[in-house]
């Protein structure tokens, strides 16, 4: 597993509990659009994400992260 | 041509179904008389006010409203003129004089909202690069601030103090950190855990800033607010308040003990290109706060209307925002905005009027009705609100 696939894989795996209705995750999987995630979820969802990698996605950073993919390269950024 | 109102079509078919299952708009009430501070006509009836804000029922206080009259006459009906050029008078300095001696503080700032005094206050002090650190359920005048400003915006769950700490963990060390903070959060009327807070901001060399909008003039021995009560007024960096709610006018200010704080003056925009508050409101405003440093008796009476008022909602099987009573707000919650229109326009037909709080204002998507009590409540009024309550959510089949 590259190192990419490594950090899809978990932020897959702290998607899971947020993924009520069994949405399949791609790269292009959005949160607002096919999650249905709502600001309280997001919040939520977010807090896990920095806790699992021990960063920091402030606001204004949230804000341009619309698919899983993106929120990936984000966290690999910030984890560097 | 693109309609830009086009974007609020599914807020205004949310209004439409909801007015059209016979409700009155509850946004769009009118109080055709003022009474007191407790009792207005609306819609022709008598009304008991139970969402105005108006914590130490200041509005009618017969001082206050001579001060008022005094400088009117005296000094005319505004100023014309921003703070820093043509808009100051005597009186803007009295009233500031008036907050420092009320917080013991070596400096005050009053502007002319309390939203701008938030806009100005945070925008000036977290520029690009700074991090501002917020309690996600902050008011909308705490966010628009962090907008206003260039600073990294970072939000942690509600009251949480271990998620605070989290975060603070994790930022640069040599950053510039603001956390913001509030005293009590108007929507369910909690009460911040500040001695905790504080004290984490302080471990991680963030600077701190609370909102006592709602515990001004109430909570703390001499009405200082929460980080009065908490014991940590002298280790909050800046603390805003308003004069809508216990002060019972209109304007916000900033005090501080930082030795630099002045210099604000000259780089806050909101203080700076808007024009400063008429002189009878700050004569007003500064008579409110100096009654309000002994207003002991009243603050005692207000807590007892709180308890009251909190018990006998809960013993009519309302659930409620807080387990315990923590301020001057109790929140009830319903379970829709459908529910919460309905009784919040039965308890109007049987002469209350509540404060209808919906999404995205409230936490978690909740329905609110909240009562917001006054020190002016009699204990009558009291157990006739309850009976309201009663009646009203028996009517709408809520209890
Ligand atoms: C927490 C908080 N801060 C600030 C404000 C703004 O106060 P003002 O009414 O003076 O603009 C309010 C009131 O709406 C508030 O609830």
């Amino acid at each position: 597993m590259t190192d990419r696939s490594a950090t899809f894989a978990k932020v897959a795996e702290q998607i899971t509990p947020f993924n009520n209705k069994g949405v399949a995750l791609d790269e292009s999987t959005t949160f607002a659009g096919d999650l249905e995630w709502d600001s309280l979820t997001v919040m939520d969802f977010v807090a896990a994400i920095e806790d699992e990698f021990d960063i920091i996605i402030t606001m204004n950073m949230q804000a341009e992260i619309e698919t899983v993919g993106q929120l990936v390269d984000a966290v690999e950024k910030l984890a560097e | 041509m693109v309609d830009l109102l086009s974007k609020f079509d599914p807020l205004i078919e949310e209004r439409e179904t909801l007015l059209g299952k016979g409700v009155r708009d509850p946004f769009s009430l009118v109080m055709e008389e003022v009474k007191s501070p407790t009792v207005a006509i609306c819609n022709g009836q008598e009304t008991i006010l139970l969402g105005t804000y108006n914590y130490m029922g200041m509005t009618f206080d017969p001082d206050v409203i001579d001060a008022g009259k005094d400088a009117l006459e005296n000094f005319g009906s505004g100023t014309t003129g921003s703070r820093v050029l043509n808009g100051t008078y005597r009186g803007h300095r009295d009233c500031e004089d008036a907050l420092k001696e009320f917080y013991n503080m070596d400096h005050a700032m009053v502007y002319s909202t309390g939203y701008q005094a938030n806009l100005g206050t945070i925008s000036a002090l977290a520029g690009k690069g700074d991090y501002i650190i917020l309690d996600i359920d902050s008011h909308a005048s705490i966010y628009d601030g962090c907008s206003m400003g260039n600073a990294e915006i970072v939000a942690f769950r509600h009251n949480d103090v271990e998620a605070l700490e989290k975060r603070l963990k994790r930022l640069p060390e040599e950053a510039g950190k603001l956390v913001v903070l509030e005293g009590v959060y108007s929507m369910l009327g909690d009460v911040a855990p500040l001695k905790e807070m504080v004290a984490v901001c302080k471990k991680y060399g963030a600077m701190t800033l609370v909102d006592e909008a709602h515990s001004m003039g109430f909570v703390g021995e001499n009405g200082r607010g929460v980080c009065e009560e908490a014991g940590v007024i002298d280790d909050v960096d800046f603390i805003i308040g308003t004069f809508s709610k216990s002060v019972g006018t209109v304007g916000g200010f900033c005090v501080s003990n930082h030795p630099k704080f002045e210099i604000l003056r000259l780089v806050s925009r909101p203080y700076i290109f808007t024009a400063s508050l008429p002189p009878s409101v700050v004569a007003t405003a500064t008579t409110s706060i100096r009654k309000l440093m002994h207003a002991g008796n009243k603050r005692a009476h207000l807590w007892e209307n709180s308890k009251t008022l909190h018990k006998g909602l809960q013993d009519l099987g309302y659930t409620l925002g807080t387990d315990t009573p923590q301020s001057a707000i109790i929140a009830v919650v319903l379970e829709d905005l459908t529910k919460g229109a309905m009784l919040w326009q039965a308890l109007l037909e049987n002469g209350l009027y509540v404060n209808l709080a919906r999404p995205p204002a409230t936490p978690k998507g909740m329905t609110l009705l909240r009562c917001s009590l006054c020190a002016e409540h009699t204990a009558e009024q009291v157990q006739q609100i309850l009976g309201m309550f009663e009646a009203a959510g028996k009517q709408v089949g809520v209890i």
